[in-house]
């Protein structure tokens, strides 16, 4: 009984989309062999914020989430290659060509560096793009699968991660700096969360939308907040969640906030430096979310079609 | 056995040049100021990035001259430079030189020039700024073929005399960890280095595609990457960085070098005439070994770094994250090296060069190991043309340039597209006297 009505709920309150139950899913990329997973996180109102943790986890305040899907995994190479490189996404169709508006997508300067570092490639999480970087990758996901995706916002994340926090050791959880020998690990090997998320701690950091700012929970406080967003307008910083096989396990909390910073592209000799890469962050990776609710088409190109920031 | 031996047995053939073309002393400064001027010869993203490093330096200096080939690369690093350094840039337009000869007269608007352009024209641009006595940071690699390298061994003689500060933007001479690691491994912490590998296993690098109004010699300037007489082939380009970690390492070059290449999957007609992986084995005088790989394959396993064996120990460096580990043969770390907080190497190779030429001091001259480590490339290149074991000693008195005759828009390159618009492109055991004499 309380199954029937909370998809009742569902279908009254959010249009879906005629084959799409609000249920986890497999995305396939259509002409590969390339598929991601993704879990259903239903939305609801939590406490975001953390009154025991940093200054800037402060205070505590109500926010109400719209349901959304989340990637099961951080997105890997595997994908992220796809985008990088278009001739090797030509090799990796079945057909040898693209559709036009694949075709027309900008891709990432092609990086002069290793960018895996030497921390290996197939199975493990893609890393050191930048937050432009990784909106353009949904940009091309949206061309290749006609589907919204995009990165979520730091209150999707904080409530994936919260709500759906598991039980046991973090340690069992999280490829942190005391188990990662200091290095990113194949995604999906530690324990996954209630909502089957995996490394949502640890293994990469996760870029979020959001421009990070201390005071940003302080602006919200005493009322409930809706699907609050701090829009970025400028490059530095955004708000990366969820820590990384760098961090200590006491900074792998739900609710810790880290942020993007200029020393991130540091040894990029180029000037002006590279809108999509940043070398000195081997640690920072994407996660995927897709809102039940699909904006309009203006919306999504909106979002997507942001001129990057301004470097110098 | 690593010994400093065959650095001066090779610089002695061509000690001769040394003795034209020497001008009298020149102050360091501008007569009657105490800013160094300073101007840059390419102002693509390496050039113009340079020339933050160098104001970032912390030393009085303001740039007064720009240099580029096109208008459009000057303007946008002007527009950057003065955008975050406003006040250290003074460049009228009456010294922003467009085309193929400004560099003389951006030269002479200096007292250190920055030579940034692509690696083909790195010989003329030092040779013009040794003869007029100025300081030089030039990015590797110097040179992109043996006559080339001729040019700037016999300029690097010249540097000397006239005690002019260089530095080569071999950046890993100017990175702690490397520095650390080698002067460890030279004081013998791990024995005699008897083998080594060493990684540029990457994706590759950006296609400038081809535009209809553009000659033949504009298409190839701007897309430059992909032509011999501008870039030298990626194992110049880019490995020239392992290669000379290899030769700093052993403390010596080459004797002989062989190895295999080809143009297996990047065939594309925008991708000129240059080879997608090689592999190289470089022989020591001592007998020893070196493995050297270097490819640009997408999607593949990545790898940029270096690893030897010696008697008593091995050693694992890369530049990432400013890693260096020396282990004995049991195993045991001998030394890690902390790589938090270093400093970058971009910014530290100006650091110093700029300190020592405030303080009038004559430190740098680094001309020599950059123009013996890109030759360590070029004959690698050669080998693997060629399909031919390549001894150094016979490589350097090649005569085989790649350099137009002329510069100029509407002059031809030496390598040019057939009907479909392809290049051609060496194929091992073939025609091997275009590559180097029989």
């Amino acid at each position: 009984m309380f199954r029937f009505r909370f998809y009742f709920f569902l279908i009254i309150t959010f249009p879906l989309s005629a084959q799409q139950d609000f249920g986890p899913y497999r995305q396939k990329i259509a002409g590969t062999q390339l598929a991601f997973d993704l879990a259903a996180v239903p939305g609801g109102t939590f406490t975001m914020g953390n009154n025991a943790g940093q200054d800037d986890e402060k205070p505590e305040h109500t926010v109400e989430v719209s349901p959304f899907w989340m990637s099961t995994h951080e997105v890997t190479w595997d994908l992220f290659e796809l985008f990088v490189y278009k001739d090797l996404e030509i090799t990796h169709s079945t057909d040898k060509s693209l559709p036009a508006r694949v075709d027309a997508v900008s891709r990432p300067s092609k990086p002069y560096l290793d960018m895996t570092f030497g921390m290996g490639k197939q199975g493990y999480p893609a890393l050191a793009m930048t937050q432009y970087n990784a909106i353009q990758f949904c940009k091309w996901l949206y061309a290749r699968t006609g589907v919204f995706y995009r990165l979520p916002t730091e209150a999707e994340w904080e409530f994936a991660a919260k709500q759906g926090q598991a039980e046991g050791p973090l340690d069992q959880q999280a490829w942190n700096t005391g188990n990662s020998d200091n290095t990113t690990q194949k995604v999906g090997t530690r324990a996954p969360n209630k909502y089957g998320i995996y490394d949502l701690l640890g293994n990469v950091a996760e870029w979020t939308y959001d421009q990070y700012s201390p005071d940003f929970y302080a602006s919200l406080a005493g009322k409930t907040a809706v699907n609050p967003v701090n829009p970025p307008k400028e490059l530095y910083p955004h708000v990366v969640r969820g820590g990384s096989y760098q961090s200590d396990l006491r900074y792998l909390t739900p609710t810790a906030r880290d942020y993007s910073d200029p020393s991130w592209k540091q040894i990029d000799p180029q000037v002006p430096k590279s809108n999509w890469w940043m070398p000195d962050a081997p640690f920072v990776g994407i996660r995927l979310v897709r809102p039940l609710k699909a904006p309009s088409e203006e919306e999504i190109l909106l979002y997507y079609d942001k001129a990057p920031i301004k470097d110098y | 056995m690593n010994g400093r031996r065959e650095f001066l047995k090779a610089s002695a053939l061509l000690s001769g040049a040394a003795l034209v073309n020497s001008l009298p002393f020149q102050s360091v400064y501008a007569a009657g100021s105490d800013i160094i001027r300073v101007a840059v010869i390419g102002c693509g993203g390496r050039g113009t990035g340079a020339a933050f490093d160098a104001l970032k330096s912390g030393h009085n200096l303001k740039i007064t001259a720009l240099c580029d080939a096109f208008k459009d690369n000057l303007d946008r690093a002007y527009d950057s430079l003065k955008k975050r350094f406003s006040d250290k840039i003074d460049v009228p337009d009456s010294r922003k030189y467009v085309g193929f000869d400004g560099y003389k007269s951006a030269i002479a608007d200096a007292d250190v020039v920055i030579l940034a352009t692509s690696p083909g024209f790195r010989p003329i641009h030092f040779e013009e700024a040794v003869r007029q006595g100025k300081h030089i940071f030039m990015e590797k690699p110097v040179a992109v073929d043996i006559p080339g390298i001729r040019k700037v061994l016999a300029a690097a003689e010249i540097a000397k005399q006239k005690k002019l500060n260089v530095v080569v933007g071999l950046q890993r001479r100017y990175q702690d960890n490397y520095r650390e690691a080698i002067k460890r491994i030279q004081d013998g912490a791990i024995g005699d280095v008897v083998a080594g590998q060493v990684y540029w296993n990457s994706g590759g690098v950006w296609v400038r595609p081809r535009q209809p109004q553009q000659t033949e010699m504009e298409y190839q300037m701007r897309n430059w990457y992909y032509f011999n007489w501008l870039c030298g082939d990626h194992i110049v380009e880019q490995h020239v960085h392992q290669l000379d970690v290899v030769n700093w390492v052993k403390g010596a070059y080459p004797v002989t070098i062989q190895g295999t290449g080809s143009r297996a999957h990047r065939t594309g007609k925008e991708y000129g005439e240059i080879y997608d992986n090689f592999a190289l084995e470089l022989t020591y005088a001592d007998g020893s070994a070196v493995y050297s790989q270097c490819a640009h394959f997408e999607g593949a396993a990545y790898r940029v770094d270096e690893t030897f064996q010696a008697t008593k120990g091995r050693v694992y460096m890369t530049a990432n994250g400013n890693r260096a580990v020396l282990y004995d043969w049991s195993g045991k770390e001998i030394y890690r090296h902390n790589g938090k907080g270093n400093p970058n190497p971009y910014e530290q190779e100006h650091k110093e060069l700029f300190e020592a030429i405030s303080k009038g001091e004559y430190k740098f001259a680094n001309a020599e190991y950059g123009a013996y480590s890109t030759l360590t490339g070029i004959i690698g290149r050669l080998a693997c043309y060629t399909g031919k074991p390549i001894k150094w000693e016979k490589a350097i008195q090649s005569n085989i340039s790649l350099m137009p005759d002329r510069y100029a828009w509407d002059a031809l390159p030496k390598v040019l597209p057939n009907a479909d618009g392809f290049y051609p492109v060496a194929v091992p055991g073939v025609d091997t006297g275009r590559y180097i004499e029989v």
